[in-house]
């Protein structure tokens, strides 16, 4: 009985509290030097703020002729371009500043120190910078979320947020997935940025409801890149249009490729060659 | 007696390269036939390290040396045969293991560019499981054996290279590593760094006991810390002992320059049956065997008149350049 109980103290509570004190050290060495760069802060500030309003203006354009693009109507797919700033947020705070990065450990060797550390490498990779201005663009979402509930008429409810969270978490470690499975392929193809551009204007997509693409393309964003899994879900949980088998997909299509993210990376370390000398 | 920390049997380790021919043509066919070959990098070598050793790796460019060394600290699979470092298997990447070494490479840096080295090293600390007031402590007694006190608060952008590698070895070495991998360590440095770099590494390896393996193109930071070598070519073991037997197996040749009072005595010297090295107005330098050296001498000295005699071994640089150059 001793034993399990000191293995889940060891490496259990010992380990995440180590994982939660150098995380701590990541944002603080993250945030100092965003600091050092003062007007890269304000700039940063000043472009997310733009792109959402650009964004927002072409949906209007898209509804200034219609009232409804795939049966949503303009206020109900603000949720989607909610949801979609929340998720760029996301991806600019954590991913783009760390998965961008992959390439040029594998490129300069400097993967090297990584792989040497007593510490999970894909952990140190996914989470070791941060860009706090991409927390505004977050925040920015949550507001035209929180003025939607307005528009719409949605009346704030426990159980729908807990849902609506747990959906949210689901899309971003699917994005996250599926932008560290390519970057992982690094290691093999040694250039991989393109693949990523890629990535992210399919997920530009992910700001227009699913309902209005054609069939085929709705196929291919549901199953070979999962957008629809990303932005529609939590527009159609905030709706309550969302049945709940949507949602049980959404938490095991997110499962599977968190799991499979993981192994691929297990596996391509394998194969890692590292830079020369 | 001294234990075995490292044993290596039989390893080889074969990378999969593709060449690519110049030209239009040649960068097509590489983009849509690539053929790769098999090239072994590394092939059958055996070795042992004890605990405290420094041993230093020699080799010309791309004999080897570096991917043993990531071998060892687990940073590559090897092909075939088995090792052991610090009763591990490097590749399985433990974190005992892990704790237990470090890598520190001249050309790459783990300290993050924009901010001062002091907050690389509450990281890394806490990345070891360091408390913060024992870093703290790590933290000063390394920095005094370094000689850096206010660099460590600079962003590291603004230190000089000399001072940079100081940081580095301070962020490398905060968990007393046993094992330490040291890939060209003083590459770039100016002479009083490397020095410097030298000297920390000889008290280091004294006051801890700790264990020193190292690359390097400057013959001075092998003849400084290494007892023994190890030489390196195509992926082959060619010499695994002691410097000063590998300097005597190399080095069998003195020279000597002899100053003569006219040009006569200079042309009679040249009938000697000695190897002539050098020829300058009234100077002429001899490379004479170390075995045929006294009679050389006593015979230079009886039938000739000179005005003065300087005995020089070929430097030492020189000597184990040849194994670089002539890949002997």
């Amino acid at each position: 009985m001793e034993i399990w109980y000191k293995k889940i103290y060891c490496y259990g509570f010992m380990n995440i509290k180590k994982y939660l004190k150098v995380y701590s050290y990541f944002n603080y060495s993250s945030i100092s030097i965003e600091l050092e760069y003062k007007i890269n802060l304000f700039i940063d500030l000043i472009t997310s703020i733009l792109g959402l309003i650009g964004s927002v203006f072409l949906l209007s354009i898209f509804f200034s002729n219609t009232d409804e693009i795939g049966g949503w109507n303009f206020n109900q797919a603000l949720i989607i371009q909610g949801i979609y700033t929340v998720l760029n947020g996301v991806t600019n705070t954590w991913f783009n500043p760390n998965l961008k990065e992959i390439v040029k450990y594998i490129r300069e060797g400097t993967l090297d120190y990584v792989l040497l550390k007593p510490i999970d490498s894909q952990f140190w990779i996914s989470f070791k910078r941060i860009s706090p201005t991409g927390l505004i663009e977050i925040l920015l979402g949550f507001f035209v979320l929180s003025y939607c509930f307005y528009l719409n008429n949605i009346s704030f409810n426990i159980w729908s947020s807990i849902v609506l969270i747990i959906t949210l978490i689901c899309s971003i470690s699917i994005l996250y997935s599926l932008w560290f499975l390519i970057s992982t392929t690094t290691i093999w193809f040694v250039k991989t940025w393109n693949a990523t551009e890629v990535l992210r204007s399919f997920l530009y997509m992910g700001r227009f409801p699913m309902d209005s693409f054609s069939f085929s393309l709705r196929i291919f964003f549901s199953t070979v890149i999962p957008i629809t899994f990303i932005t529609t879900i939590p527009s159609e949980v905030l709706l309550g249009l969302s049945p709940a088998w949507k949602i049980i997909l959404e938490v095991l299509v997110s499962m599977t490729f968190l799991i499979f993210s993981r192994r691929f990376w297990k596996f391509a370390l394998r194969f890692y060659t590292s830079a020369s000398s | 007696m001294r234990k075995n920390i490292i044993d290596v049997k039989d390893i080889s380790k074969s990378f999969s390269i593709s060449s690519k021919s110049p030209g239009i043509k040649g960068t097509l066919k590489h983009f849509f036939n690539r053929k790769t070959t098999e090239k072994k990098v590394v092939k059958n070598i055996n070795f042992e390290i004890k605990e405290g050793e420094i041993v230093g790796f020699l080799g010309a460019n791309g004999a080897g040396k570096t991917t043993i060394l990531k071998i060892l600290c687990g940073l590559l699979y090897p092909s075939s045969g088995h090792i052991s470092v610090a009763g591990s298997i490097p590749f399985e990447r433990e974190a005992s293991f892990l704790e237990k070494i470090t890598l520190i490479m001249g050309q790459k840096q783990q300290l993050i560019w924009d901010i001062p080295p002091i907050d690389s090293f509450f990281l890394n600390a806490s990345i070891y499981g360091i408390e913060k007031k024992e870093a703290i402590m790590r933290i000063k007694d390394l920095s005094e054996m370094l000689e850096i006190d206010s660099e460590l608060y600079l962003p590291v952008r603004k230190l000089s290279l000399g001072q940079r590698m100081k940081a580095e070895l301070l962020a490398a070495l905060i968990h007393k590593p046993k094992i330490l991998f040291l890939d060209e360590p003083t590459l770039g440095l100016d002479i009083n760094a490397q020095e410097n770099l030298r000297q920390f590494l000889q008290i280091y390896n004294r006051e801890t006991g700790a264990t020193i393996l190292l690359t390097s193109h400057y013959m001075k930071d092998i003849t400084y810390l290494c007892e023994r070598v190890i030489c390196v070519h195509e992926g082959y073991i060619t010499y695994d002992g002691k410097l000063e037997k590998l300097l005597k197996k190399l080095s069998p040749n003195k020279d000597v320059s002899i100053i003569c009072k006219s040009i006569k005595d200079i042309e009679n010297l040249k009938t000697l049956n000695l190897e002539i090295k050098n020829i300058s107005d009234n100077q002429i330098t001899f490379t004479i065997n170390k075995l045929d050296f006294k009679n050389a001498l006593k015979e230079i000295l009886n039938k000739y008149d000179i005005e003065d005699l300087q005995i020089t071994e070929p430097p030492i640089d020189e000597v184990i350049g040849k194994i670089l150059i002539n890949k002997k």
